[in-house]
């Protein structure tokens, strides 16, 4: 199938010599070297903000070094586009697929190729490929039926159909249950065995030490090491990218468990978009002092849900939303927000946060309408208390160690750890008796994580109800006292943290709770 | 080589200010080119364009004749623009004001007292918003797209107006001209000056004054830059987008009105079939010239208010079209926005030789 698949003898395809990006006076990446060897997995490990994301991406053509060099096959090559890169041998599985949805697998894949390789039964070829590496597509399915685990297969067949020599991959399990991962890893031995490379990029220690041979992590943008992950562990590993050890979180068993704060009975709404899920028949309860984590992949109903409980969808013809013993259906997301409860989203930006608006601008957003202030922020006509509010952002910036060029920095500047320790504690800092939070950490570096979930686990203990809604095994099990699981707008019934294991959440992350349809209807 | 954009990690801020001075010399310079074109001294030309306006008392009361509109729709415009609300009809709504604001001088003649100038303002603005309403409830009802509406619904009340004027409201002593009755005592604006200036211009200047405190330190300005800018984020904050449309439309289709009823009642006095030069259109290029900032439509409407009496100038003394006014008032708008272009992207030279060892095109 590749061209190289007699060739098993190690050398190097892809060296990179002393390379700098610089972004005005800012280093992405200071004098890196890198060299990846063919049949081999290469592990490019760092935090986020660590310049992982910029070196690929000079690999691929997409950004210019502003110096150094980098050789294919012996040569120095410069990089011009990523449809030069593809052409030298390689392909690139973004974290964030680029697919229309509205249109089959095989028009995608066509749209993407070159005009030479469009010829042809296509179709047959992408079936025939697919099958061959563990990948089963079915060519004329519409990406929009399709879940995210196929789709990420389309990008690596669209990738395998230009036979690469080094296929990059951007947290490609970020978004698969733990036996689609298994299953990539599969594919993965098979192409390196074919004596293809990998680089491969992710937070995930064990899968780094469970498949890659060779590691490199950087820090700040430089080198820091380069290591053989068979013999490190998953600590050591965090200790070189974090360049600290990493703060445990703790949590002590909670036994002070009281009222129900957070009631969902029944809850069932048809999705307000065409490629939106619909929530079906949706149970659950939180109790004061507990933790709720909903597992699931992203893309099943988690945003859809998160928008009914937070009110930013309200659907006052039904009655299966209670907050703090009052039904809440009607209430829109202010409203609920003066009954006591605070909402964080998974997307920081544009969402959660304004990216060219100030810090202090951005509290306003979730925190203009009930008084839970010394004195009202909104004074009408007289303006916003702008002086309450750069008190509010000093506060909530030593609290929850939100570090920033300038006090009232735009939202923009901030890094995503940062923005994300913003965002969490201008929610923390009104103490709310119910919180919902939608993928906490979500491409967070471990420090800034192992900070909120201490304080998402403070918080219930001191008597708040707490829902997390997040696609991270890791996490869920580190902050949560109880799990449900999420797939295709259903949630499992929810069990005590301790009684699941990942192999049972991964079956269950796969529909094994869906009722048919026909049960549904009985 | 070969010239590319590429996107900058922010928006410029030095950029967002020089685009409209860019924008203006290169209207400047085009301008030049196509008065020497058309056989003219471009320098002369210029001059009488652009300087000539400020250099008597009379003419300069003009511009602020003209400007006064302007002002008054631009600021509306300004932060219906803010909000991503494109009400692109605000000659229409203008229409509007000027019709319903004339019910009182036209059908109750007798009244006069200083409560019939404000019933008159009063409905001006009612007009002009209740017309405003008809693009706004299109859109949040069924989704229709506000631009195509609000410019379509233009004709409708310039039709209107003009049937008005030649029936119902034709005036019985005109000799059938296309006029209503002349306006008289109360049912006209205070004047001062040598007779143009009106009470209009302070209330253009108010409108600004308020709406830039407004957009600067209230709760509502914050919502409009955040649902303009970040509708999710928006949704986050618990603003309404709907309810967003219905005050832009009411805000500006208001302010439009509003801008209508003090044209007739104060320069015009009376309504005829053409009440505006397109103010209601020259109005969108002040609202981006002037930056979608209240403080810089004032300076904006200035300078568009000089482009008219400057047309009507190179008119008289050098024979050329008046519609030299819309052609500079066009480059105008087309340059600001190629201009903004600028405050997200720069331009960059990049080699197209992707390196020696390569083959194959990489452009």
């Amino acid at each position: 199938m590749l061209n190289n698949s007699n060739n098993n003898a190690q050398s190097t395809l892809l060296q990179v010599k002393a390379i700098t990006k610089k972004f005005g006076d800012f280093y992405a990446n200071d004098t890196l070297n890198l060299s990846i060897e063919t049949g081999r997995v290469h592990a490019l490990l760092g935090e986020n903000g660590a310049g992982k994301s910029t070196l690929v991406k000079m690999m691929y053509g997409a950004l210019q070094p502003t110096s150094g060099s980098i050789h294919w096959q012996g040569q120095q090559v410069s990089i011009a586009s990523p449809a030069h890169a593809r052409e030298l041998g390689i392909g690139m599985v973004f974290q964030h697929f680029s697919l229309f949805e509205a249109l089959t697998v095989v028009e995608n894949i066509s749209l993407a190729l070159p005009p030479q390789l469009r010829q042809g039964d296509l179709s047959q070829r992408i079936a025939d490929l697919s099958l061959d590496y563990g990948l089963p597509l079915n060519p004329a399915a519409l990406v929009a039926d399709l879940s995210v685990g196929e789709r990420q297969r389309i990008e690596i067949v669209r990738c395998l159909l230009q036979q690469p020599k080094l296929l990059i991959m951007d947290e490609p399990t970020a978004v698969l249950t733990p036996q689609e991962a298994q299953a990539l890893f599969s594919t993965l031995r098979r192409l390196v065995e074919e004596g293809c490379a990998v680089l491969y990029i992710s937070h995930r220690l064990e899968e780094v030490k469970q498949i890659c041979q060779d590691a490199t992590i950087l820090r700040h943008g430089k080198l820091v090491a380069e290591v053989d992950p068979q013999v490190e562990t998953a600590a050591t590993l965090a200790q070189l990218m974090v360049g600290a050890s990493v703060h445990q979180v703790s949590r002590d068993s909670n036994d002070q468990v009281g009222d129900v704060l957070l009631d969902i009975s029944n809850l069932s709404q048809k999705s307000s978009t065409p490629f939106g899920v619909d929530l079906v028949d949706v149970n659950l309860q939180v109790k004061s002092g507990e933790i709720l984590a909903i597992a699931g992949i992203a893309g099943n109903g988690q945003g859809e849900l998160f928008g009914v409980v937070s009110g930013e969808e309200c659907n006052p013809n039904q009655s299966s939303i209670s907050l703090l013993g009052q039904v809440s259906n009607a209430l829109n997301i202010n409203q609920r927000r003066c009954l006591g409860a605070a909402f964080v989203p998974e997307e920081r930006m544009g969402h959660g946060a304004v990216e060219h608006l100030s810090l202090t601008d951005n509290i306003l957003l979730s925190r203009h309408a009930c008084n839970d202030t010394q004195s009202p922020l909104n004074r009408g006509w007289l303006g916003i208390d702008k002086r309450q509010l750069a008190k509010l952002n000093q506060a909530i910036g030593i609290d929850y160690d939100v570090r920033k060029s300038k006090e009232d920095a735009t939202a923009g500047s901030l890094s995503g750890g940062n923005l994300q320790k913003f965002v969490v504690g201008r929610e923390l800092n009104r103490k709310p008796k119910v919180l919902v939070i939608n993928q906490p950490t979500w491409g967070v570096d471990a420090g800034a994580a192992a900070l909120i979930r201490q304080a998402v686990i403070d918080l219930s203990r001191q008597g708040s109800a707490i829902l997390i809604i997040s696609q991270d095994l890791d996490e869920i099990f580190e902050l949560a006292d109880a799990i449900a699981v999420m797939s295709r707008g259903q949630l499992s019934p929810t069990y005590a943290a301790g009684d699941l294991t990942r192999e049972q959440i991964g079956l269950m992350m796969a529909g094994s709770h869906e009722q048919s349809s026909q049960e549904l209807g009985a | 080589m070969q010239l590319i954009l590429e996107k900058r990690a922010q928006a410029s801020g030095l950029m967002n200010l020089c685009s409209p001075m860019l924008a203006i010399l290169l209207t400047v310079v085009m301008g030049g080119l196509i008065f020497a074109a058309m056989g003219k001294p471009p320098l002369t030309a210029l001059y009488i364009y652009f300087i000539d306006p400020l250099t008597s008392w009379w003419s300069i009361e003009e511009v602020l004749v003209k400007a006064g509109p302007l002002v008054l729709i631009g600021v509306g415009l300004a932060v219906c623009f803010k909000a991503n609300v494109w009400n692109i009809g605000a000659e229409g709504q203008f229409t509007a004001g000027a019709l319903m604001g004339a019910i009182i001088p036209v059908l109750w003649g007798e009244w006069q007292s200083p409560f019939a100038l404000v019933a008159m303002l009063f409905l001006g603005a009612l007009g002009g918003a209740l017309f405003a309403f008809i693009p706004a409830w299109l859109k949040t009802r069924f989704g229709v797209n506000e631009i195509l509406t609000s410019l379509m619904l233009v004709y409708i009340a310039q039709l209107l107006l003009d049937w008005m004027v030649r029936g119902p409201w034709n005036d019985p002593h005109g000799y059938n001209f296309p006029k209503s009755a002349s306006f008289e005592g109360w049912h006209l604006l205070p004047m001062w000056g040598d007779g143009r200036m009106h009470l209009g211009l302070v209330v253009s200047l108010v409108a600004a004054l308020v709406l830039f405190w407004v957009m600067r330190h209230t709760l509502k300005g914050f919502e409009i830059n955040v649902v303009g800018s970040a509708p999710r984020a928006g949704a986050f904050a618990g603003f309404s987008q709907t309810k967003m449309v219905w005050f832009c439309f009411a805000l500006s289709g208001g302010l439009a009105g509003l801008a209508g009823l003090i044209e007739v009642a104060g320069p015009v006095g009376q309504l005829q079939p053409h009440i505006s030069p397109n103010y209601g259109f020259t109005a969108i290029i002040v609202a981006f010239l002037g930056r979608l900032n209240p403080l810089g439509v004032i300076f904006a409407g200035l300078l568009l208010a000089i482009s008219y009496i400057g047309g009507e100038g190179v008119q008289i003394e050098l024979g050329i079209s008046d519609k030299t006014t819309q052609v500079f008032q066009g480059m105008l708008l087309f340059f600001i926005l190629m201009c903004d272009t600028l405050i997200l992207y720069r331009l960059k030279w990049i080699s197209t030789n992707p390196g020696q060892q390569t083959t194959g095109n990489a452009s």
